[in-house]
């Protein structure tokens, strides 16, 4: 028998412990994203053999023709699912700033404070559909709960108001999913890192402020803020990289994308040409157009995190 | 009443201060909490109103109290559609999915961090590379590749493309770096084998972080949508969530049974908020790890 040293004996153990994981990490993963760039420049339907079509894919999806001396988009309805995205993404700064509200109310230490944590998180461990359903029946236009107050309230004052279709007009079934949105996220993880970082503020800090005469607005303007600016461009960050892969399960079973589209994100897009239209080819291009996006979003966080926010020496 | 030699009065100017703050806070905790929880307590209430009841509201008040209070859609909802087959599919896969996960990654995280073999370094920054990609990229290659294999509407397509994250290794592998060297050291002086420093010094060592990542995985995968949503066709191979909306398109053309969609959604949300309230810990602490990767 062959005698090992122990550097070698240590480095099959290394592979063999790592294996287990890697294969399936090469297979799910590593070998797919490959795969995905492949198809991107492939026109295929899952039943005849895949295409090459070259750029087809990406030309289609972003690029414009002329038509009758103005030019139009070959692809009108991705541009559409891409603002809708936009659109539903500018809820972002009044998430974060709820977020850190309540962080800082829950942040005191007073009786039942726990009891109030557990219910903001509610949302957060609830299974998304049941949430979902939940809200459609809300904003149900002829029973839903929100109308019924809206009604009842413009009562008390003897004025007739109507129904708002939340979900069923094109106008309101954006800022539908936002409040619904809102209402799930505030009280969820980005609190809890907000309040991680508000209890990382050195007490010092505050006690030299109180010293020298500071309010409390003032001590959070020149204290809390900065200190904990690291979390709050982190939370920004993330919620941008999550809000341009989100809204397709919310859409799915509230709008089904619609009405006319409007709440159709590229996510939900996505699906339709993979599953709906099994337009293989076409739904890696948009796939691969999020993760560019995704990249230039993740690279401008390392060029400028750094540079935009304050980093404590603690 | 302006005396500021008097030191009792400035104790009483404090002390009122300090009463008027917690009545400010309390006060916007309790208007958070009533906005948290009343569409909950609608949907408790919707859950044990029978289909009519359920309308009528729109003639006088809002029935906040169900009357009578009707018990019957927490019986007929596992008849309508089959909620406890979903039950099960969601349990099993989930378990499967936490397990695998939770084992692969445990082994692949201790050789990251302790062990030295050619080329460690660059699989791990494979690992890390592809944790910034879209789901959707690789879903959509995988989802093929389930064609492929004739894996649609079976288990395996649930559960096996789930287990190999590069996430949970990443975060055991952060922890396993944490601990000290030295019990190492020790066992193996003792002439403990590597898998033997694994299973007795590092695992026992790591329960937090391993429950941690339990806690994490098993929530995501209960709640995921989109993929057992793409490779499931047949009823009975559908876990809750996909259910459940499965459950609200029988009622395309009509306004649902609001009640029996109501209590389908409580009975799907009841045993993770048990799971949560008694590893609420492990929550934090998971959201606080993630949150320092950045």
């Amino acid at each position: 028998m062959i005698k090992l040293k122990s550097s070698e004996k240590e480095a099959i153990a290394g592979y063999l412990f790592v294996l287990p994981n890697f294969l399936g990490f090469a297979v799910f993963t590593l070998v797919p994203v490959i795969l995905s760039l492949v198809l991107s420049f492939v026109s295929w339907d899952m039943l005849s053999p895949p295409k090459f079509i070259g750029l087809s894919n990406f030309i289609n999806l972003i690029g414009f023709h002329k038509e009758s001396a103005s030019f139009v988009a070959n692809d009108p309805l991705f541009w559409k699912c891409l603002g809708n995205t936009l659109y539903l993404m500018m809820i972002i700064p009044l998430q974060i700033m709820a977020s850190l509200g309540l962080a800082l109310i829950v942040n005191n230490k007073i009786k039942g404070i726990n009891l109030f944590k557990t219910i903001y998180f509610l949302p957060t461990i609830t299974n998304g559909v049941a949430i979902c359903l939940l809200w459609a029946w809300i904003y149900n236009f002829d029973f839903g709960l929100l109308n019924n107050m809206i009604i009842k309230f413009g009562n008390l004052f003897g004025i007739h108001f109507q129904g708002i279709p939340w979900l069923t007009s094109t106008a309101w079934a954006k800022p539908s999913l936002m409040i619904m949105g809102l209402w799930i996220m505030m009280g969820g993880y980005n609190m809890i890192l907000f309040l991680a970082a508000l209890q990382g503020v050195p007490r010092e800090l505050y006690e030299a402020a109180q010293i020298d005469g500071a309010g409390s607005w003032d001590r959070f303007w020149s204290i809390t803020w900065p200190m904990i600016s690291p979390t709050t461009f982190f939370i920004a960050v993330m919620s941008v990289i999550g809000g341009f892969q989100g809204g397709f399960m919310q859409a799915y079973i509230m709008t089904g994308g619609g009405p006319d589209r409007s709440t159709t994100t590229l996510e939900y897009l996505i699906y339709n040409h993979l599953y709906s239209w099994q337009h293989v080819g076409y739904a890696a291009g948009i796939a691969w157009f999020v993760f560019v996006i995704v990249f230039l979003v993740t690279m401008f966080n390392w060029r400028f995190g750094g540079k935009l926010v304050q980093y404590s020496h603690y | 009443m302006r005396d500021e030699g008097s030191l009792a009065n400035k104790v009483k100017i404090a002390r009122k201060k300090k009463i008027l703050k917690a009545c400010l806070i309390y006060g916007f905790l309790i208007l958070g909490g009533v906005t948290m929880i009343l569409p909950f307590l609608w949907m408790i209430s919707t859950s044990l109103k029978s289909y009519n009841s359920v309308f009528i509201f729109n003639l006088k008040d809002i029935h906040w109290l169900p009357d009578p209070v009707y018990w019957k859609n927490y019986v007929d909802v596992w008849k309508v559609v089959p909620f406890a087959r979903f039950y099960l599919n969601s349990i099993f896969v989930c378990v499967a999915v936490t397990f695998g996960q939770v084992a692969t990654s445990a082994l692949a995280a201790y050789a990251f961090a302790r062990l030295q073999f050619p080329g460690r370094d660059k699989i791990f920054f494979a690992y890390l590379a592809t944790m910034m990609i879209p789901g959707s990229v690789t879903m959509i290659p995988v989802f093929a590749l389930m064609r492929t294999f004739g894996w649609i509407d079976t288990y395996k397509a649930l559960i096996i493309p789930s287990i190999f994250t590069a996430y949970g290794t990443f975060l055991l592998r952060q922890f396993f770096m944490t601990l000290p060297r030295d019990l190492e050291d020790a066992a193996k002086i003792d002439g403990c084998s590597l898998w033997g420093i694994f299973w007795r010094v590092i695992l026992p060592l790591s329960n937090t972080a391993l429950a941690t990542l339990t806690i994490f995985v098993s929530l995501g995968n209960w709640v995921s949508f989109m993929w057992p949503l793409l490779v499931t066709n047949s009823i009975e191979k559908r876990t809750l969530p996909i259910g459940l909306a499965y459950f609200q398109e029988l009622y395309q053309y009509a306004q649902p049974d609001w009640g029996l969609l109501m209590a389908g959604s409580l009975i799907t949300m009841v045993p993770i908020i048990i799971v949560f309230l008694f590893n609420q810990r492990f929550f934090i602490e998971g959201i606080k790890l993630t949150g320092m990767k950045g």
